[in-house]
């Protein structure tokens, strides 16, 4: 516990310097706070003593009032400016704060090497990179200030009821541990209950997008009335601790006004005594309405303080998720004298190369590969065998644990990446387009490009004729996940952004299906006009394409079992032959 | 939202109660300000201290009542919103069971996810606010200003002042501040598009070296939600301050006009100061009910959504209710005239038809590979055997019965189908393979994977059968994905399988080995192979092949390489010359 919050207090620490920026208006956030609260709690006062002008019939002092009431109008708007001030720049600083650590995050993820975009669920980092941010904002810079009003109306509320009267104010503190009890009681109560429905409620959701999301295979073997059941059982629990949850978080504002009720009683009941008696301490009739309007909201700030205490705990939670994205390790920079790679020829040779993702399983183990100018190398094997891991090390996405790849002789460690990568024209399988036109697509890697460069490179990549067909033409934008276009068209706008920057060397990642044969020929002829004259790293799955290549790499299992021809690989009667006569093998 | 008061009938008793008990304790309430009043006027001004101490106990006794009356209704109001949003959710699980895919497409999985879930959860809460607040909140402002029209006339126009200015503030700033919540929601999902697509594409944009663009597109999505948001700031922030002024200078007026009623004899000061306890309950409950428009607000959009669920009725109704006998010396599969189009008005509407005019039969036994390009509907024409979707035109039978006269629980017993996409669900291999034949023994499901080629990985996993497969199967590789779902359709013993393309993540190696075991361990099983690849249909008894939805030929390989020109394009954009013509 105790580590715990000592490591509570580092993330505030380092949230505070995402703040610092904004540290004027958080400032002037707090001093509003103080400002208003007191002028707030000022008010009840002024109220009290002008009651006190009113007795009865004929004895009612307006002169004296006058002055009060002016006062308690003055008070009132200052009041009501700062709150809004308070408001104003707490929103302010907490919005602001979360745009920078969002920023922030963003750009530490294209830092980070793929090694670890690989390994994480995209899904989870984008929710660190929207709601994980978003409870930091509510949660600590919002929690804060709350907590500070909070805290401030508690103790302004403690001296100015001491100014007025000491006794009734004991009579009230009395009762503060009640109320304190009451709202951490139920805090925890509640607490409980909700974790357990969040948790039923996230299992019927699971539920739900599994079979609704499988519901093919559902109809298939008539699951429904199967489903039906197993629905009907979560939902029963989802019912019970529903029940419990919603019952218990609605005690909060029945007991809190019971608490009220009390505290309002007792300050009534004593007030009047100490007004008729005089005893222990004197008091006037407004001395009680100033205290009765504490007592009325007294229990108020407690509430909220509980309240925010359990939302900066979630919030501390988020910040730390968001913390540890911060603090993996960037991809190792550039060295400093690193030479930028220009107008290369494409002899690109690997020497004695080891890899592995994990130390403890080997992958690419003494790997040697020679492609000369304008080659194509083919790399083909079963699936999972390292195929793309050769395509991550070429494009230096991963570094080599050992050996060395060079590229018209330099070593490509000592290359800038960027200019390195700028070599390299890459279309792989998944084909990856951002929501935005076509032509914004297809100048991706060229912004400066013309309308007229822009519709060279379509024409080559046989895209032209499709995109004319599109209702915007080359204006069209793509929806989020280009759902307007096929898979075939997704590839040859790929292939497009790749003509038009005009790269010697090319590595392609052939689509293994799901590509009608109108736009599979279209695709491979753009491939083959494109590899021309380059040298082409191609990952095959189709034989026409493996056949053309000036050298196979066959590999399995991270190695390269076989190098060669066509020819030479089938006489040889290996690996190769095997898996080439495997798809003829039912006749 | 009435169409949905029918799920509340079981919980009526709660509905009526609860707000009577709220209403009981919101009564209470209101008394109190004259209780303290009266202790002011007759027991400090005659200083009568027995008095005093008897009124209090009364105030003790009505709030300890009133706590009795509110944990009541908070009660009820749990048992009945939450009682109905089950009721409600299991109408509606049952409901979607019954949609075809039709249904289902045109609402989207996602869609169906938030209705049964954000949506029922959004009712439920209206619910419990309808039990809770519904009575007692409006009740409480105009109680308090009946009282303290009883209490003085005069002196309460300022009541009658105030309070609809109170309510004409909170109209101005939420009616503006709120719709801008979804504007928000807007700009936040950009936020995580730009996010989403710098993750997918990180290769890409890194072989572009294009990372500060994408961080100036992020930056701009990022400015621009944080602007909004501190616009939307400034006026929400305006709600609290103004209330509270408005509310306090009629406390100020109170106290004033107060004073010259208490001087003319009309009033006792202990009036005046109920008078500023009602003002303040007053404010509170204008809040509240401010707040409760909004929630309905929401609400009645949700149940605008639930009910849309509610109201659909599935376009593949169940009509057979028992079984059914086949004609014996049927063909197993009969399409006859068959045509379908996803609108199902089949060409009025421009729309065309997804497949066309579909004639053939199988043979019990027989295998049938089925080749096209994508849309060309061959996932559409074995979507039909097992009724996902009915024919807009033309018949279906299996062994001589319409398909349309199958109880579906006769129908798809019959048929093992294993879809492209391959899904499993949470739970173990066995619990998965299962799904066809709850009875299958050990033995049956170890045949099923041995034909499927599974077994060797399955062997290996440590718990084999017992092994966990987490949501989706996302633990297994695509291909060993693949096998599975094909086991899983061999576990039910079926008497027709049709393959989707279900091999398309297979290496070349592994999809022949199980096309080959196929062959041999099925015998007497109709075989349906949907696929792109040549090499995968090839062998296949016969060969369909669809073009553009209709049929452009039927035959067997080496027919249709005279005489089709559609799959020998396919062919030759695959294989090689001597491989395409290779007996």
């Amino acid at each position: 516990m105790k580590k715990k919050s000592g490591m509570n207090r580092s993330v505030l620490k380092r949230l505070l310097r995402y703040a610092k920026p904004h540290a004027a208006f958080l400032l002037l956030a707090l001093v509003s706070a103080i400002i208003s609260v007191s002028l707030t709690l000022y008010g009840p006062i002024l109220v009290g003593r002008a009651v006190d002008f009113v007795i009865g019939p004929d004895q009612v002092d307006f002169a004296a009032m006058l002055p009060i009431l002016f006062t308690l109008a003055v008070t009132i708007v200052v009041s009501a400016a700062f709150q809004w001030l308070m408001t104003y720049c707490t929103n302010r600083v907490s919005y602001k704060t979360v745009r920078d650590l969002r920023i922030q995050t963003y750009e530490k993820i294209n830092t980070l090497p793929l090694k670890y975009i690989d390994g994480h669920a995209h899904g989870d980092l984008i929710s660190r990179i929207v709601n994980d941010v978003d409870q930091v904002s509510d949660g600590l810079l919002q929690g804060i200030t709350q907590l500070f009003t909070g805290i401030v109306t508690i103790v302004g509320t403690l001296l100015f009821m001491l100014t007025i009267s000491p006794v009734i104010t004991v009579v009230v503190v009395l009762v503060t541990p009640l109320s304190l009890f009451v709202a951490a009681f139920i805090a925890r109560l509640t607490h409980r209950q909700f974790v357990e429905q969040q948790a039923t409620q996230g299992e019927l959701s699971g539920f739900v997008e599994e079979m609704i999301g499988g519901q093919k295979t559902v109809k298939t073997f008539h699951y429904e009335k199967r489903a039906e059941q197993q629905f009907e059982e979560i939902n029963g629990r989802l019912y019970n601790c529903g029940v419990k949850a919603q019952f218990y978080s609605s005690l909060s504002n029945p007991s809190t006004r019971f608490v009220n009720n009390m505290v309002y009683t007792a300050v009534a009941a004593f007030g009047a005594v100490c007004a008729i008696t005089g005893w222990p301490a004197p008091l006037t009739i407004g001395q009680i309405t100033s205290f009765l309007s504490y007592a009325n909201q007294y229990t108020k700030p407690f509430n909220e303080v509980t309240g925010v205490l359990t939302q900066i705990q979630t919030a501390f939670a988020s910040a730390e998720r968001l913390f540890a994205v911060l603090d993996e390790a960037s991809e190792r920079p550039d060295s400093r004298d690193a030479a930028v790679l220009e107008h290369c020829e494409g002899d690109v040779a690997v020497e004695h190369l080891f890899f592995s993702y994990d130390p403890a399983r080997k992958l690419i183990e003494d790997m040697n590969i020679a492609a000369h100018k304008g080659s194509r190398i083919a790399i083909v094997g079963p699936t999972g065998c390292g195929k793309t891991t050769i395509i991550n090390l070429l494009m230096r996405f991963y570094d080599a644990d050992r050996g060395s790849i060079t590229v018209d002789g330099h070593n490509i460690q000592s290359v800038t990446r960027s200019s390195l990568r700028r070599q390299y024209g890459m279309v792989l399988q998944e084909s990856w387009l951002f929501s935005g036109t076509v032509r914004e697509n297809i100048s991706y890697g060229r912004e400066d490009a013309s309308m007229e460069e822009v519709i060279a490179a379509a024409k080559k990549a046989h895209a032209h004729s499709f995109i004319m067909r599109l209702p915007q033409g080359y204006d069209t934008v793509i929806s989020e996940d280009g759902g307007n276009l096929s898979q075939g068209q997704r590839q040859l706008l790929c292939i497009a952004r790749v003509m038009l920057v005009d790269p010697p060397m090319l590595i392609l990642d052939e689509a293994t299906s799901s590509i009608d044969t109108r736009t599979e020929w279209k695709i491979q002829t753009a491939f083959e006009d494109m590899m021309r004259g380059r040298t082409s790293f191609i990952v095959a799955h189709r034989l026409s394409t493996i056949k053309g290549a000036d050298l196979i790499l066959v590999m399995n299992q991270g190695h390269i079992v076989e190098q060669g021809t066509h020819e030479t690989l089938l006489a040889k009667g290996g690996f190769y032959a095997n898996l080439y006569n495997s798809q003829f093998a039912v006749s | 939202m009435r169409k949905l008061a029918r799920f509340l009938k079981k919980y009526r008793l709660q509905v009526i109660l609860g707000p009577v008990f709220k209403l009981t304790e919101a009564i209470f309430e209101l008394i109190v300000p004259i209780v303290t009043a009266q202790i002011i006027d007759n027991g400090v001004r005659t200083g009568d201290v027995n008095y005093v101490w008897r009124m209090g106990g009364v105030m003790l006794l009505l709030g300890v009542v009133g706590l009795c009356c509110a944990l009541v209704c908070q009660k009820m109001a749990s048992i009945a919103s939450q009682g109905f949003g089950t009721v409600l959710r299991n109408e509606m699980y049952r409901h979607i069971n019954t949609f075809s895919h039709k249904e289902i497409d045109r609402f989207g999985t996602p869609s169906l996810i938030t209705r049964i879930t954000n949506d029922v959860n959004q009712l439920q809460y209206a619910v419990a606010m309808l039990i809770r607040l519904v009575i007692r909140a409006p009740f409480l402002a105009i109680g308090a200003i009946v009282m303290a029209m009883l209490l003085d006339f005069p002196l309460a126009i300022i009541f009658l002042v105030a309070t609809p200015l109170i309510g004409l503030v909170l109209y101005l700033v939420m009616s503006r501040s709120v719709p801008y919540f979804r504007v928000m929601q807007k700009k936040l999902d950009r936020i995580s598009l730009i996010s989403r697509e710098g993750l997918s594409g990180a290769r890409v944009i890194r072989a572009f070296s294009k990372q500060e663009h994408e961080e100036s597109r992020f930056r701009a999505a990022a400015n621009d939600q944080t602007d909004t948001a501190i616009r939307v700031g400034k006026l929400s922030a305006l709600l609290n301050p103004l209330t509270y002024l408005i509310m306090n200078f009629a406390v100020i007026a109170i106290v004033w006009f107060g004073g010259m009623r208490v001087t003319s004899g009309g009033m006792t000061q202990g009036e005046v100061i109920a008078f500023v306890n009602y003002m303040s309950q007053t404010l509170l409950a204008l809040i509240v009910v401010a707040n409760l428009v909004v929630t309905f607000t929401k609400a009645a959009a949700s149940a605008g959504r639930v009910n849309e669920v509610l109201e659909t009725e599935t376009s593949v109704p169940e009509t057979a209710k028992s079984a059914v006998l086949t004609k014996e010396g049927a063909p197993k599969i009969t399409f006859s005239h068959a045509s379908f189009s996803y609108s199902g008005d089949g060409g009025t509407d421009g729309e065309k038809f997804a497949v066309k005019d579909l004639n053939f039969t199988v043979k019990a036994g027989e295998t049938l590979g089925i080749i096209g390009g994508t849309g060309s509907g061959k996932s559409t024409l074995v979507s039909l055997i097992p009724r996902f979707y009915d024919v807009t035109e033309g018949s279906v039978y299996i062994e001589g019965i319409d398909v349309k006269e199958y109880p579906f629980s006769q129908l798809r017993s019959k048929i093992g189908m294993v879809p492209q996409l391959a899904e499993l669900f949470s739970g173990t291999i066995a619990s998965n393979l299962r799904w066809g034949n709850a009875q299958a023994t050990e033995q049956d499901l170890e045949d099923a994977l041995r034909i499927a080629q599974a077994k060797e990985f399955v062997d290996r996993l440590p718990q084999g059968l017992d092994s966990p497969v987490s949501q989706g199967g996302k633990n297994f590789s695509g291909g060993q994905k693949q096998r599975l779902t094909i086991a899983r359709a061999l576990a039910g013993r079926p008497e027709i399988l049709i393959l989707d393309d279900s091999a398309s993540a297979l290496d070349f190696a592994t999809d022949a080995a199980l096309r080959r075991a196929l062959k041999d361990e099925t015998r007497g099983m109709t075989v349906l192979m949907v696929s792109q690849r040549v090499s995968t249909v090839k062998a296949a008894d016969r060969i369909l092949v669809l073009d553009d939805g209709a049929m452009a030929g039927l035959g067997t390989h080496d027919q249709l390489m005279e005489s089709c020109e559609v799959y020998r394009e396919i062919c030759l954009s695959q294989l090689s010359k001597e491989e395409a013509e290779r007996k």
